[in-house]
């Protein structure tokens, strides 16, 4: 418990105290800021024009996909950190096991790919 | 007791105070010059003078740019979330700094020498992806949300590969704690046996920073300034801090992992007389340099471009190089710990 709060607490601290820096930045500039109000400044930015619609429209659908795939790709990382460190400890057998996993992952990849879903035309 | 309370608690607390202190504050001042070294090399890049009105040498510019910018009204667009609109600058120039909390500025001065360093700095640059999509989501305007979407998902996809390019340097040092990780070069900096992974981790990083030339999400020419184009004054100013705070980090990390943090290149003469610290600033500003230079040089890329390079270049490329560097590494019995 010690050996934590020795290593962990420091960053805790310096959470804090980063959020309380940037609520004072803001807090500073609204305290001397030279205010005009309108209600032109207060409309969404669209080059001069009236906003004519909601700006939480449809968007592409590769987006999302890109995010599926980095939960894939991340979650292999996160998989192959503790594997990269213990590689002395676990041996060829390790190694071969975790080419195993790769090359299933590549398949999956390979699939990917010939499907069209890194394509960005 | 009290006396025993004081010496348990009160004076590490307020030493731990004290350190972060000290680093805050030269990190803000470096930031902040940043701002002015960036546009005095691309002006001499360029053959213009650049900024030199303000002080000698323009010096005093970053220091009247934060004047100016504290001086302008903040604006909060009316169909704007105002919650989550004053939270993202927050959260972008907050994690921005609490990074250094894990980078060994040199051999003995880092805040917290957790043993999870990079795991730690990994996470914290996968959570800044909020910080852009909180603003463009919050914004309720169409430039800012198609910059935000442009923005996370080149971040993302963009750091497949640099995790990749972090496990191939966790096979050669066996430890995930940065000073070790620096130790472990103390005969041959990783960029060497590492080339290829050390040019591609410095391109992700550049992708992962949207500096140019993947500044995608703030094209001016299409969607004017991407996810901060609704933000003024200081909201404005936090999210600028945070880009550029994000590239002195990733300097910094690019060292640590390639080019041996605060360690001279060897240890014979010329290189001792400057300290350990010196080493790693002077690294650091090397590898700064770098972003400026590519900045200046290559023109933006395509979205399509961006991805193809990402997901159909470097992850590829850094997937295999994981699979020789740890076959090398095996069959010669090289490996660490």
């Amino acid at each position: 418990m010690d050996y934590l709060l020795k290593d962990y607490l420091p960053i805790l601290i310096f959470f804090g105290m980063t959020i309380a820096l940037s609520g004072f930045i803001m807090i500073l500039s609204r305290l001397l800021e030279t205010r005009k109000p309108d209600p032109e400044k207060l409309s969404p930015y669209e080059c001069g024009f009236e906003a004519f619609s909601n700006a939480r429209m449809k968007f592409d659908v590769r987006f999302y996909l890109v995010a599926i795939l980095l939960i894939i790709f991340d979650l292999e990382i996160a998989f192959l950190f503790p594997w990269a460190l213990s590689l002395k400890g676990i041996g060829l057998f390790g190694f071969f096991s975790m080419l195993g996993f790769l090359a299933i992952l590549t398949i999956g990849f390979i699939y990917e790919w010939k499907k069209g879903a890194l394509e960005w035309e | 007791m009290l006396t025993e309370l004081w010496n348990h608690y009160g004076w590490p607390l307020l030493e731990i105070i004290g350190k972060i202190v000290a680093l805050i504050i030269p990190l803000v001042i470096a930031v902040a010059y940043l701002t002015y070294v960036e546009r005095r090399v691309i002006a001499a890049m360029q053959l213009r003078r650049g900024p030199n009105v303000a002080g000698p040498f323009g010096l005093l510019l970053p220091i009247a740019d934060t004047f100016k910018l504290i001086r302008k009204e903040t604006i909060i667009p009316t169909r704007a979330n105002p919650v989550i609109f004053i939270l993202a600058p927050i959260v972008t120039f907050s994690l921005s700094l609490v990074a250094w909390a894990v980078i060994p500025i040199g051999p003995d001065f880092v805040i917290a020498d957790i043993n999870v360093g990079i795991l730690y700095l990994f996470a914290i640059s996968s959570l800044s992806v909020y910080g852009i999509i909180m603003a463009g989501w919050a914004s309720n305007s169409k430039y800012a949300f198609l910059g935000a979407l442009r923005s996370a998902a080149q971040m993302v996809s963009y750091e497949v590969s640099m995790g990749l390019i972090i496990v191939s340097v966790l096979l050669c040092t066996g430890s995930m704690n940065l000073r070790d990780i620096v130790m472990a070069q103390e005969h041959l900096w990783f960029a060497i046996p590492l080339f290829p992974m050390f040019v591609i981790f410095f391109i992700s990083a550049l992708a992962e920073t949207n500096r140019a030339p993947f500044d995608l999400p703030e094209a001016e020419a299409e969607i004017v300034s991407g996810y901060n184009v609704e933000y003024s004054s200081m909201t404005f100013a936090l999210f600028f801090f945070g880009e550029y705070a994000n590239m002195i980090l990733m300097s910094a990390l690019t060292t640590i992992l390639f080019l041996g943090g605060w360690l001279p290149p060897a240890q014979i003469e010329p290189f001792i007389w400057i300290s350990g610290f010196g080493w790693f600033v002077l690294k650091i500003c090397f590898m700064l340099f770098l972003f400026l230079w590519v900045r200046a040089s290559f023109p933006r890329y395509r979205y399509d471009q961006l991805m193809r390079l990402g997901w159909k270049v470097f992850l590829p490329l850094s997937l295999a190089w994981v699979v020789l560097t740890a076959g090398v590494l095996i069959s010669f019995d090289l490996l660490p710990g």
